[in-house]
Order: structure tokens, then C-alpha cells, then sequence
């Protein structure tokens, strides 16, 4: 690194080319320029920033068409790729603004009354759109209402221009009576509004309140919405009118709504069998399975036989262990070199103990802010989530899938899944020989834990600890750039999380502490 | 540790690797390729001057580039060799009967020679080239596809604005082997007059009814506007995704690599060094080159590594940092120079020579590994407007054979020297290049091909210093049919 001389002064004498000096950001390993010009921004993140204007996601259509859906899986998904974005769903407005909810007659197009409320509702929620936007550092906000009339799109319209926001319609168009039935069975029934009904009555009613939009539904036009940026689903899928995508995150968000499915189908996520570098508590590295490796290896085979998956598909890295693995269950497999664990760049193949010897301050900053923290000459959480990526896509068009695959991977898979934050993500409990099985259902995604009976070391290390409890709860550190977050809570109140800082004395992470303390999370090993 | 010249099963030696070998070589190697089981027929559709030969040959490049072999299958090639000149547009009148039994036989040929691409070439797509405006003709097709177990994929281009249709006409008909004598309103005339005879018979894809179980997209308006219908699979998706993130707006992509470095000084490979001070010196010849060019909206990009970020930060401009730009990672082998590399690793650096572009460092990467690492970039690219890549040699070779069309074999020896600017500028149905010599000395970090290739092919756009056009298989600009 050049010699940047204390005094700022003659430094800044220097001509501009000559000021070349970079400096490390030691938690993610970032070059920054060292003196901030007069160009200088936070430009450093893994992933360039493609979203200028904020964007909000329209949803158009008839109730039971799947908009609901629709938002919460585009939130999650734009959520883990890290795009803050959040639902806002008017219907809760419209519960919290009349405390119960008696028939489908409010729906009527002709209940004045109602009207107005519905109508102040959908204002609420542009304006804590706006303050998601402004104050909580929000890039996309999905506005998932009916918006069925030209009249209440207008208005959107007209909010978002006044504000510079970008907008994008997804318009759901569905004919299919017996889809529609399935949604209702899936979603309306348990909803708070039919909470003390009868199934049959609810559906009955629901019905109706569907016929009540219809009167005054008119979808995007060809012609006189040409104009306007959007997608059309029909029929779930089938086929999809997409006009005029302004930039990247539209363009992605495209790719995403047409690669996605309802079909019933089940998700296995699995690490490969213990290893003999897991049973010397070594990181990384590529061994091979010790003898209880390979017995879960046979446990695995003998499960998923049992399971009698139609058309499995299975997916492993390139790496040894989860080859041996998948190699045990006898079915072909797919071996994808995204799914690779996690480099640790020079603490590859360390004990944890060796990795505080070596590199103490190291070992601290993971601990500070282990989602970002990029290992030297490795990667971090981040990079990780930008390189599995392709596998989600990959996944949300298979059907039922089986991924055998490490630790750090596995946590980022789940935390997609699960909608899981950016905090969280690291510490999510993946044990060896424990098959995790996904199944979609509703809004999310059930879990069902399988452990499969063959001893394994802990490779977990639980977040240090802190003697506040909230302390861990805490969100890391917000920066001015995208971080992936969960979806938040879909609550009429704007979120007010705390975002204030970490107190690091709290938490065992500073890097002036003890090796002692520095250890205490780690595992038990040979 | 074991060569890994291909995907390594990471198995050696035990019994239990002998016998999953053979499974795993069975395995297509292509992290893409393996998505796509049964072949696929890509049919174009639409009148002529759509944009279909520009979207053909665009879509086969991406694809070969990602490593699923795609060919084209232009009928108007065919058609050109049946009938050894071209009189004028009533050949194509509909109700010119010889001339329609001529044109049904060239498709049939086609055809034919789709099959043998798929099955005795390992072919996966072929792009069918030819406007295939009417029901019956398509109707040939899905019989033939049937036939075969192909899977088919329709592309259909739907333009109704003057000013893009003339504007194709001016910049790839005009120049057409059907119209030597290149004569500017002659060519119109006649040209407007092929469309007629067209559009007498043209049978658009009918979504709700005729045509709702086939495969399709419909690009509307040069991409304005896209309607997708039965998306089949893993790579009709990605065909639709590049198809929706292409535009035809002129732009220029600036590739460099970033300024000598120290490393390179003591012909290291890899690493993390910063700039030399000739490094220094390309940095700020690239400043002033930027400004002589005066391009607006300059999107600058460069890798996380110190000296593509030192080589940016001279250039007083805004900039965006890619972990992907990030130069192929020499695993165990990175820091050393080639002599080390030679001593410490002999088997390996034989293993290089012999198939670089499959060959990954141990604990490292390929250039098969970079091309799939770059895609993002690519595809962001295609979407953007003027933008200048600050990266490094090989990233460098990876996305200029994206963009020249160069095959696995000749990617790993392209020539990208050190304080050297790239020009792509895309014209008509390929890219321009242009190359600068920014004037500071530095060393050469290229290694020429171990054996002298036979076969010629490879051609050097970084040879000649004047403006030259890449040469691309089909040098004619082809009308259809």
C-alpha cells in the first residue's frame, strides 16, 4: 500500500492519478480508495448496486388469484439476494380499520361507506410505502391489493411519479375454477376474516365478494396501458405478457415470476456425511467420509428409498464428501460447483483453535458480523448467496430435489426458504447426518427434521455469547447499501426495528479478547 | 492432490472410484448442458427484416458460450445454393409454383441436416433460420420434431414499425449476396416488395387457440413487448431471460485489463499487487483516453482485486465492483511464476498445456468454471449501454470470445496484452473491433499455444493495430429464404 503521509494536507497535493492508495476493509476485505475525493461513495459490496429509484411492485387482480402468494415469495426472494424490500397488504390495513369483518356485502361495489374506508386504507399504505422508502432505506415495496379498477391504479400512478418511484404491474389472471377452489382451500379459510365460520359458508361467501370485484375489474389493456411496465401471469404460469422492462431488478423480477411454480413438490437438504477433517474439527479442505460418514451415507440412501420420491433429482458439489454421499443413495446425480462450502481462503483446512492462534483479529471480526465477514483470499456469507443464486432459480423450477451439501450452503439455502435475515442466516442449526425436508404450503414452507440415526461430531458454533439478551437479537449493522434482511413483518405499523449499534463490549467479539474467551464457542473434536 | 483436468469425482484410487467412474464420466461436463436432455429446435418466425437472423445468430453465440452446442440453419443459405442467382422478388410470390417447390425442398434439406447435427455431431440446439410465416410450413416442422423426439421452441418477431424495418433493410439487405450491385433504392424497392409477397400468407402464432399448446415467445417491437407461452425447461428459460435483456441501441464495450502490476513485474501469476509505476502511467493514459472519446454515461466497472480498483480510481469517474471480475483463481498455484509452477507441479503444468480451457487449478478454477462465473456479467452487459470492463487476462479472453464468437479451444490464447484497449462496437450481425495501444511499455504476460495448430482459424483480433471487423463463419449478411 502506498505511503499515505499522515499529513492529510501535502497528500491531497498529490495529483489525482497518483493518489492510488487503497485501503482494506477489514470486516468484508474491500478496497476503498484511502482519502475520500470527491468521488467517494461507499462502492464497496460484492454485487454492484443496479437499483437507482426505488421500485414499487403493483399487483393486479382478483382476489384468489395468487397475489398474496405471489408477494410474499417475490419479498423473500429479493429479501435474500439483497434488495430490502417489504409487503404491503392492504387487506391487513382494511382489518385493522374495521375490527371485524361481517360479509362479502362490504365488498359491494355500491356500499359507499365502505368504499371510503377501503380507499383510506390503500392511502395508509402508498404513504408507509413512502416512509419505507425515505426513512427505513427500502428499495423495493410490493403494494399487494386487488387494484382492479383504472381509477385506483391512477392514483398509485400518480404517488409514485410525485416521488420518483419506478413502478412494475404483475397483473394474476386466472380462469380456472378448480385453481381458484384450491386457493381458497389453502388460504381464505384460515384467514382472519372466516375465523369463526363454517368451511362451507366461507367459501359460499367468498365467492361472492369475488363477484363483487368483477364488476369493476378491468385488467391492464394492450393498447391503452402500453405505456406501462408490467407482466400478465395467466393461469399460473401457463403464459406471461411482459411489456416495456425498464432496468435490472425489473428484469430480474421478471425472470424470477417466470420461473417459479405451485406444482406439490419436495425439497431435501442434507450436508454430506461426516468427514474426517469434521472429526479433527478442521474447516474446509476436501476429505473424504470417516466410517460414520459413510454409514449415514447408507442411512441416506436407505430414507430416501424409503421416501419413494417420483423422478428424484440429486445435486451435490464438487467436492469429495457429498460425491461419496450422493454415490451411497444410487440414483444419478448433478454435481454443481456452486454448491462448493464456503473458502475460507488462508484458514482453509484450521481448527478453529488455530485459526485464534494465527489470526486472532480475524477470528474476532467473523464473530462481530459473520454474514459479511469475507475470509482473506476466501469469501464471505454474501458471496456465498450470490453464488447459490443460480441454484435457487434452478430449484424453484425442479420439483423434488435432494441437495447434498455443506454447512455454510446449506445455512443460505434454508435462509431462503425460511426467509430467514442476514443476522440469522450464520447461525442457523445445520447438523451432520440430519436431512431437512421442505414442503411448500400456504404462504411458506413447512420443515420436517430427519435425523437418521448415525452419531456425528458438532460442527456448530453457536453466536458468542452477550450478556443482554437482546443483544443477539439485535440486527448487524445497517449500512448505506443493500443488506438482505427478512421480509418484515407485513404489519400496518411501519417497522420500527431497532437499528441502533451493536455494542460490541457486550458480545464476545472484540478482537482484544482472550483466546479463552474467543474459543468458548467452538465445538468439541478429536 | 489429483490433476483435476475435468470434473474431478475427487475419488482416487479405491475400489469404490473405479466403479463410480464410469458413471461420472457418462456425465455431461457442461454445468449447462447437462439441463438439456432431449435436443431442441429453435424455429424462428416472421417476415423478413425482423431481426430474425440478428436474434439467431446472437442466441447461438450466447449458448455456445455458456457450453451447450448450438448451430445455425439458415434457409436463405440454402435456398442461394439451389438457385444460383437471384432475378428478383417475384421468386418469392406465392403463387410462383416452381420457385415454391424449390424453397419447400430447401427446408427439407435443412431439416435433414439438423438431424445429422444432433445426432451424429452432439449437437443440442439448432436455431432454425427462415421466416416460417404460414401453419403449413410449421406444421412440416412439429412433424419432423415429433418424428425425432426434438423438443421445439418457436421465436417469433412481430415488428410494425417503419423506421426499424428500413433501418434493417439499410444495414444487412443492402449488403446481401442477393443484391451485388448494392444499389441503395433498388435494393428497397425490391426488398419491400419480398415483404409483400410474405405477408399475403402470413399466419401469426395464435396464442389462445391454434398455436396455445406450442412452446413460444413473441418479441414485439425490437423488445418492447414479449409474450411467453409453455416455457418447457431449464434452458427455454434462459433463452427467454437473454432474449428479454438484448437490445439493439448502438453501443460501444471498452475491455481492458488493469495497469502493469507488480506481479506481473516478476511474472507472477495471480495474487493481490498493486499497480507498477508504468501501471501508474496506463492508469492516467486511460484517463486522458476516456476524455478524448467523450463518452457519456460511461459505466465503469472493475473486479475486487487492488489493481483494477487503482486502475479505476485514476479515472476520476464513478465505478462498480465485481467479485465475478475477479481474475481465475490459480489455487495452489497462485503467487508463482510459471518456472515455479514448472518445478513445484511439472504434472499439472503439462496437464495445462494440454486442454487449458477444461483444466482447473488445483483448488482453483477453469476457464470453463470463469465463463460460468462471468454470466451475470455478460448478461448485464448486453443490457447496458457504453461500458468499460477494467479486469484481468484471462476474464479478459473469456468475455472478448463472447463477444467474437471464438470457440473453447481458441478462448484460452486470445491475446490481450497488458495497457491495451479493446473497442466492441456490434454492427450488423457481428462486432467491431478496435484496438489501442495506450503507449506505456509493460511486459507481456501471454503464453502462445504449446503446439503449432494445423488447422488455421484462430484469428487474432489483437494482432493488426487498424480497425478491423471479425471474421465470423458466415461472412455474408443473409437474407431469409
Amino acid at each position: 500500500m502506498m505511503d499515505a503521509d499522515p499529513d492529510t494536507d501535502r497528500f491531497e497535493e498529490m495529483p489525482d492519478h497518483l493518489q492510488s492508495g487503497l485501503t482494506q476493509n477489514p470486516l468484508e476485505k474491500i478496497w476503498v480508495p484511502w482519502m475520500s475525493s470527491r468521488l467517494s461513495r461507499r462502492r464497496g459490496s460484492s454485487v454492484p448496486q443496479f437499483t437507482n429509484s426505488p421500485t414499487m411492485i403493483v399487483m393486479v387482480g382478483l382476489p384468489a388469484r395468487g397475489k398474496t402468494y405471489i408477494s410474499k415469495k417475490l419479498t423473500r426472494y429479493l429479501n435474500w439476494i439483497g434488495v430490502p424490500t417489504k409487503v404491503f397488504n392492504v387487506g391487513q390495513y382494511r382489518r385493522e380499520a374495521c375490527q371485524s369483518y361481517k360479509n362479502f356485502e362490504f365488498f359491494r361495489p355500491d356500499n359507499e361507506e365502505a368504499m371510503k374506508i377501503r380507499k383510506a386504507c390503500a392511502l395508509s399504505a402508498l404513504k408507509d410505502v413512502s416512509i419505507y422508502f425515505s426513512q427505513d432505506h427500502g428499495q423495493v415495496a410490493v403494494f399487494d391489493a386487488t387494484n382492479t379498477t383504472c381509477e385506483r391504479r391512477e392514483v398509485i400512478l400518480f404517488f409514485a411519479k410525485e416521488n420518483g418511484y419506478k413502478v412494475f404491474f404483475v397483473e394474476s389472471i386466472c380462469d380456472d375454477p378448480e385453481i381458484i377452489a384450491e386457493n381458497i382451500k389453502q388460504v381464505k379459510l384460515s384467514s382472519p376474516d372466516y375465523l369463526n365460520c363454517d368451511k362451507e359458508e366461507a367459501v359460499a361467501d367468498f365467492l361472492k365478494r369475488i363477484e363483487c370485484y368483477k364488476v369493476t375489474y378491468i385488467p391492464l389493456d394492450d393498447d391503452k396501458d402500453r405505456n406501462l411496465s408490467y407482466i400478465k401471469i395467466f393461469n399460473v404460469g401457463s403464459r406471461y405478457l411482459v411489456n416495456r422492462v425498464q432496468d435490472h431488478i425489473q428484469s430480474r423480477i421478471v425472470y424470477y415470476l417466470m420461473n417459479i411454480h405451485v406444482t406439490p413438490r419436495t425439497i431435501y437438504l442434507c450436508r454430506h456425511g461426516e468427514s474426517e477433517l469434521n472429526l479433527v474439527g478442521r474447516i474446509g479442505g476436501d476429505s473424504g467420509l470417516s466410517p460414520r460418514g459413510n454409514k449415514f451415507a447408507a442411512a441416506l440412501g436407505k430414507y430416501i428409498r424409503s421416501q419413494c420420491i417420483p423422478d428424484l433429482r440429486i445435486w451435490t458439489s464438487h467436492m469429495k464428501r457429498t460425491i461419496q454421499t450422493a454415490e451411497a443413495v444410487g440414483v444419478t446425480y448433478e454435481q454443481w460447483k456452486a454448491l462448493n462450502e464456503i473458502d475460507a481462503g488462508v484458514c482453509e483446512e484450521m481448527t478453529y483453535e488455530e485459526i485464534q492462534e494465527n489470526f486472532p483479529e480475524e477470528f474476532a471480526l467473523r464473530d462481530q458480523d459473520k454474514y459479511r465477514y469475507r475470509y482473506p483470499k476466501g469469501e464471505s456469507y454474501e458471496d456465498l448467496v450470490q453464488r447459490l443464486e443460480p441454484v435457487i432459480m434452478e430449484l424453484e423450477r425442479q420439483e423434488n430435489v435432494l441437495v447434498v451439501c455443506h454447512q455454510a450452503v446449506m445455512r443460505c439455502l434454508l435462509a431462503y426458504f425460511l426467509d430467514k435475515s442476514a443476522g440469522e442466516l450464520p447461525y442457523l442449526k445445520c447438523p451432520l447426518h440430519t436431512v431437512l425436508k421442505l414442503t411448500p404450503v400456504a404462504y411458506g414452507c413447512k420443515v420436517e427434521s430427519v435425523f437418521l440415526n448415525v452419531e456425528a461430531v458438532n460442527t456448530h458454533r453457536d453466536r458468542p455469547v452477550c450478556d443482554e439478551p437482546q443483544c443477539s437479537q439485535t440486527p448487524p449493522l445497517r449500512h448505506s447499501r443493500a443488506q438482505p434482511m427478512a421480509s418484515p413483518a407485513p404489519t400496518k405499523a411501519p417497522c420500527l426495528e431497532d437499528l441502533g449499534l451493536t455494542e460490541l463490549s457486550l458480545e464476545n467479539v472484540s478482537v482484544d479478547r482472550d483466546a479463552e474467551d474467543a474459543l468458548v464457542t467452538v465445538p468439541d473434536h478429536i | 492432490m489429483s490433476a483435476c483436468l475435468q470434473r474431478d469425482t475427487g475419488l482416487s484410487g479405491s475400489a469404490e472410484a473405479k466403479r463410480a467412474e464410469p458413471r461420472a464420466n457418462e456425465k455431461k461436463c457442461s454445468w449447462a448442458s447437462y439441463m438439456t436432455n432431449s435436443p431442441t429446435l429453435i424455429v424462428m418466425i416472421g417476415l423478413p427484416a425482423r431481426g430474425k437472423t440478428y436474434m439467431s445468430k446472437k442466441l447461438t453465440r450466447y449458448l455456445n458460450w455458456i457450453g451447450v452446442p448450438t448451430k445455425v440453419f439458415n434457409l436463405g443459405v440454402y435456398r442461394r445454393e439451389a438457385v444460383r442467382s437471384y432475378k428478383s422478388y417475384d421468386f418469392f410470390r406465392h403463387d410462383n409454383e416452381e420457385a415454391m417447390k424449390i424453397r419447400k425442398q430447401c427446408a427439407l434439406v435443412a431439416l435433414q441436416d439438423v438431424k445429422v447435427y444432433f445426432n451424429e455431431e452432439g449437437g443440442q440446439i439448432a436455431v432454425f433460420d427462415a421466416t416460417n410465416t404460414t401453419r403449413e410450413r410449421r406444421d412440416l416442422i412439429l412433424n419432423f420434431v415429433k418424428e425425432n423426439a426434438y423438443k421445439v421452441f418457436f421465436v417469433e418477431s412481430v415488428c410494425d414499425d417503419p423506421d426499424v424495418i428500413a433501418a434493417n433493410i439499410m444495414e444487412v439487405k443492402v449488403s446481401s449476396p442477393d443484391y451485388p450491385e448494392a444499389h441503395r433504392e433498388r435494393v428497397m424497392d425490391d426488398f419491400l416488395k419480398r415483404i409483400e409477397c410474405y405477408k399475403v400468407t402470413y399466419q401469426p402464432l395464435d396464442p389462445e387457440d391454434y398455436d396455445k399448446d406450442l412452446s413460444f415467445i413473441q418479441v414485439m417491437n425490437v423488445g418492447r413487448r414479449f409474450l411467453v407461452n409453455r416455457v418447457q425447461d431449464y434452458i427455454q428459460s434462459k433463452i427467454v431471460y437473454y432474449l428479454m435483456n438484448i437490445h439493439v441501441h448502438s453501443h460501444s464495450i471498452y475491455l481492458c485489463r488493469h495497469g502493469e502490476s507488480d506481479h506481473n513485474l516478476q511474472g507472477r501469476i495471480g495474487g493481490d499487487s498493486e499497480l507498477s509505476p508504468r501501471g501508474k502511467q496506463f492508469a492516467a493514459a486511460l484517463r486522458e483516453f476516456i476524455e478524448e472519446h467523450g463518452l457519456s454515461d460511461l459505466k465503469v466497472w472493475t473486479s475486487q482485486l487492488r489493481r483494477t480498483i487503482q486502475t479505476a480510481e485514476a479515472l476520476g469517474v464513478p465505478y462498480e465492483q465485481w467479485k465475478i471480475l475477479n481474475e481465475i483463481d490459480a489455487g495452489v498455484c497462485e503467487e508463482m511464476t510459471y518456472d515455479m509452477i514448472q518445478s513445484t507441479f511439472p504434472e499439472e503444468f503439462a496437464l495445462r498445456d494440454q486442454d487449458k480451457y477444461h483444466y482447473r487449478y488445483p483448488g482453483g478454477e477453469s476457464y470453463q468454471d470463469l465463463v460460468q462465473r462471468l454470466e451475470p456479467v455478460i448478461m448485464e452487459l448486453e443490457r447496458q449501454g457504453n461500458v468499460l470492463v477494467v479486469c484481468h487476462q484471462a476474464v479478459m479472453r473469456c468475455l472478448l470470445a463472447y463477444f467474437l464468437d471464438k470457440s473453447a479451444d481458441d478462448l484460452p490464447y486470445l491475446k490481450c496484452p497488458l495497457h491495451t484497449v479493446l473497442k466492441l462496437t456490434p454492427v450488423a450481425y457481428g462486432c467491431k473491433v478496435e484496438l489501442f495501444h495506450l503507449n506505456v511499455e509493460a511486459v507481456n504476460t501471454h503464453r502462445d499455444r504449446p503446439l503449432p495448430r494445423v488447422a488455421g482459424g484462430c484469428m487474432n483480433p489483437c494482432v493488426k493495430e487498424s480497425t478491423l471487423t471479425a471474421q465470423k463463419k458466415l461472412l455474408t449478411a443473409s437474407a431469409s429464404e
